[in-house]
């Protein structure tokens, strides 16, 4: 990773209002996508992941949020910079996103093909690339095909309700690479399907990454579905990440008292009957603990943790915010 | 296929229920007090006078004969003879009807035209300075009776302003007859009389305008409803990371699944118009069924009552039912799943 990676966000902090009371949802949160990779971000629900997705994307909400420092470099131009329409023409072209439900992401009163067909006409129309109805249609059929669709044009026909979840997913997938994206974000891919249609989603997409280059940044909450797909992983809580590394080596060294209390999470099908969970919850965003923030829950905390910890390395392109990293991995 | 046997299902519902609607109407209108005869011949009638209309008109038979009577004719396709007007009660209904209908559809046209505007603006602009005119305008409009806001658009635009007609459907000695399916707008467009339409949409206005209040308020406030429920909804979401530009995301993506409460609403609404279109239609004169009904029910002409009645629930089962058709052209959830159940 010595270039400059496709994505790559940069101390980005957000804030949301509501009601007159300011919370500080995301706090310096930095990570890389480089192409050909996949990149996990993993945390618990309400972690701020789909905040970050979102201002990647951007459509979060402003206001009730607030993007109040940070980079969101893309293709090495910081997004937050760029003027008027710049980002608006790379969103749903360059960079595009699979939306994680299946069953409420699809507009039920129009067909598959019209709504994937629009979707390529205001791309077109932004990117100043004419073709006709029927053009788009084709490209439509390409995708479908793509994702592995059998009979493309009778999908185009149906109505969301037609199909099961599985091919609704294929159908999201199919639809955020209809641009030929560079970038492709995924919101907790098939977690709404069953385990044998969510493993041939994760394949679907592995086999995206490396057949066409394509940098891809999962959301999850899922570590069963990051061990077996993602190359490098970022471990978010309460808005901040915590650990980053590459897979194999998060695995085999969980290192920050989160990452290691998460993992006690996953039920093992050999030892105990029973598993940990993390006692307490998410912090209140009004008012985040002062340093770091699962020092309230975090059976390692000390008064030094009142403290913002540094980055500190565990291993190769592996590091943990903790201050007490020696006790966590002892 | 499985639409088409909701629809078939729900026709069948709606017949027994006719069916059940006519045995009460039927009922109610032969307790109530007052002699049917004595009131069409009028007090200075002999008894024997009135005994004899009685027996002509079969009301000395038992309740049940006399409804049995009903039905068999009901079945050819006849309510039987006016007390009042002399007259067979299907002609007296084929003459008002059309233009009851009429204005029901104009009403509804204006309701429609309106409502649905102002409820996506008003959800575009929620809680904004829009969005509370339009809720309040709401209200008014469903607090507001139909005969106040008549009396009151009657006054204004008629005798003080002289802009448009205060009576009838078309002007008096205007030279055209709807004779093809008796709605003057209609029969105007389809014998190409440009002049005719005009006059019968400027006497057209007022009442339905009157009529309408209510309803336009209704369509608004479930509109606006709607469109905030679906705007919630993740595909509109995924539409704006996609890159769909705003206006195709609110007029096709929202406005279309949002149409389906309004519509169906609207169906429930016939009911009210038909009952408020009496008021409005005594107002302006407007020769029709619902005002024909009123004068069969306080004169107790029973054959007239049946007619008004039936043909009154027969509109309603057949509007619910366009209604369904419509809905599930618009929302092939219904199509294929055959509604919700």
């Amino acid at each position: 990773m010595s270039a400059e990676p496709l994505l790559s966000v940069r101390s980005l902090s957000v804030d949301f209002s509501t009601y007159g009371r300011v919370s500080h949802v995301l706090r310096d949160v930095s990570l890389d996508v480089p192409a050909r990779r996949h990149v996990a971000l993993v945390g618990e629900s309400g972690c701020g992941k789909s905040v970050t997705m979102k201002a990647i994307m951007g459509i979060l909400a402003q206001p009730p949020a607030r993007i109040v420092g940070g980079e969101i470099r893309f293709d090495g131009r910081d997004l937050l910079q760029v003027r008027g329409g710049e980002w608006d023409a790379w969103r749903g072209t360059a960079m595009s996103m699979v939306f994680q439900d299946p069953m409420t992401s699809l507009n039920p009163v129009f067909t598959i093909g019209d709504q994937m067909e629009t979707i390529l006409k205001y791309a077109d129309r932004r990117l100043g690339r004419r073709r006709d109805r029927r053009g788009r249609l084709d490209r439509v059929y390409e995708v479908l095909a793509q994702v592995r669709m059998p009979d493309p044009e009778r999908i185009a026909k149906s109505y969301p309700i037609m199909l099961s979840g599985g091919m609704r997913q294929r159908v999201l997938i199919a639809m955020a690479l209809l641009t030929e994206p560079r970038l492709l974000i995924a919101d907790e891919p098939g977690t709404a399907l069953d385990v044998t249609t969510q493993a041939q989603i994760l394949k679907l997409l592995r086999d995206l990454v490396e057949e066409r280059g394509l940098a891809l940044l999962m959301i999850t909450h899922n570590l069963g579905l990051v061990r077996e797909a993602a190359d490098f992983v970022y471990v978010m809580y309460a808005g901040a990440v915590v650990e980053r590394g590459p897979a194999v080596e998060i695995f085999a060294r969980p290192s920050h008292p989160y990452t290691r209390a998460l993992f006690d999470c996953v039920p093992k099908l050999s030892g105990e009957t029973t598993f940990k969970g993390i006692d307490g919850s998410l912090p209140d965003y009004g008012a985040p603990p002062p340093g770091c923030r699962f020092a309230p829950r975090c059976p390692l905390a000390v008064a030094m943790c009142n403290r913002s910890p540094d980055e500190r390395p565990v291993g190769p392109n592996h590091s943990a915010a903790c201050w007490r990293l020696e006790e966590a991995v002892a | 296929m499985e639409f088409l046997y909701f629809l078939i299902r729900r026709l069948l519902w709606s017949l027994l229920v006719l069916f059940g609607l006519s045995i009460v109407i039927f009922v109610i209108a032969r307790v109530m007090p007052g002699d049917p005869a004595r009131l069409a011949l009028g007090p200075r009638a002999s008894q024997e006078q009135v005994d004899d209309l009685k027996a002509n008109m079969g009301l000395d038979k038992p309740l049940v004969e006399q409804y049995q009577h009903f039905i068999v004719g009901l079945s050819r396709g006849d309510l039987g003879l006016s007390f009042l007007t002399k007259r067979p009660v299907n002609d007296d209904i084929a003459e008002t009807f059309a233009a009851t209908l009429e204005l029901v559809l104009a009403t509804i046209s204006i309701a429609f035209l309106l409502g649905i505007p102002l409820g996506v603006v008003a959800a575009a602009k929620k809680d904004g300075g829009a969005d509370n005119l339009v809720r309040f305008g709401a209200i008014l409009g469903a607090v507001t009776p139909s005969f106040l806001l008549a009396l009151l658009l009657q006054v204004l635009a008629g005798y003080e302003l002289h802009v448009l007609p205060t009576t009838g459907r078309l002007s008096p000695d205007f030279p055209f007859h709807p004779d093809i399916t008796g709605l003057v707008t209609i029969d105007a467009l389809l014998k190409g009389n440009p002049a005719a339409l005009i006059d019968g949409l400027k006497h057209l206005l007022l009442p339905s305008l009157a009529l309408s209040a209510a309803t336009v308020g209704q369509i608004a406030r479930i509109t606006r409803s709607s469109m905030i429920d679906v705007a919630k909804q993740d595909y509109i979401e995924a539409g704006r990371a996609f890159g769909i530009p705003d206006h195709v995301r609110i007029f096709k993506y929202m406005l279309r699944p949002a149409f389906v409460p309004p519509m169906t609403i609207l169906g429930l609404e016939f009911a009210s118009l038909l009952g408020n279109a009496f008021v409005v239609e005594l107002v302006f004169a407007w020769p029709g069924m619902a005002s024909y009904g009123v004068r069969s029910i306080l004169q107790k002409d029973l054959n007239a009552v049946m007619g008004v009645v039936m043909i009154s629930g027969l509109f309603f089962v057949v509007a619910n039912l366009v209604i369904d058709v419509l809905v599930g052209f618009v929302d092939p959830r219904v199509r294929i799943q055959g509604g919700q159940g």
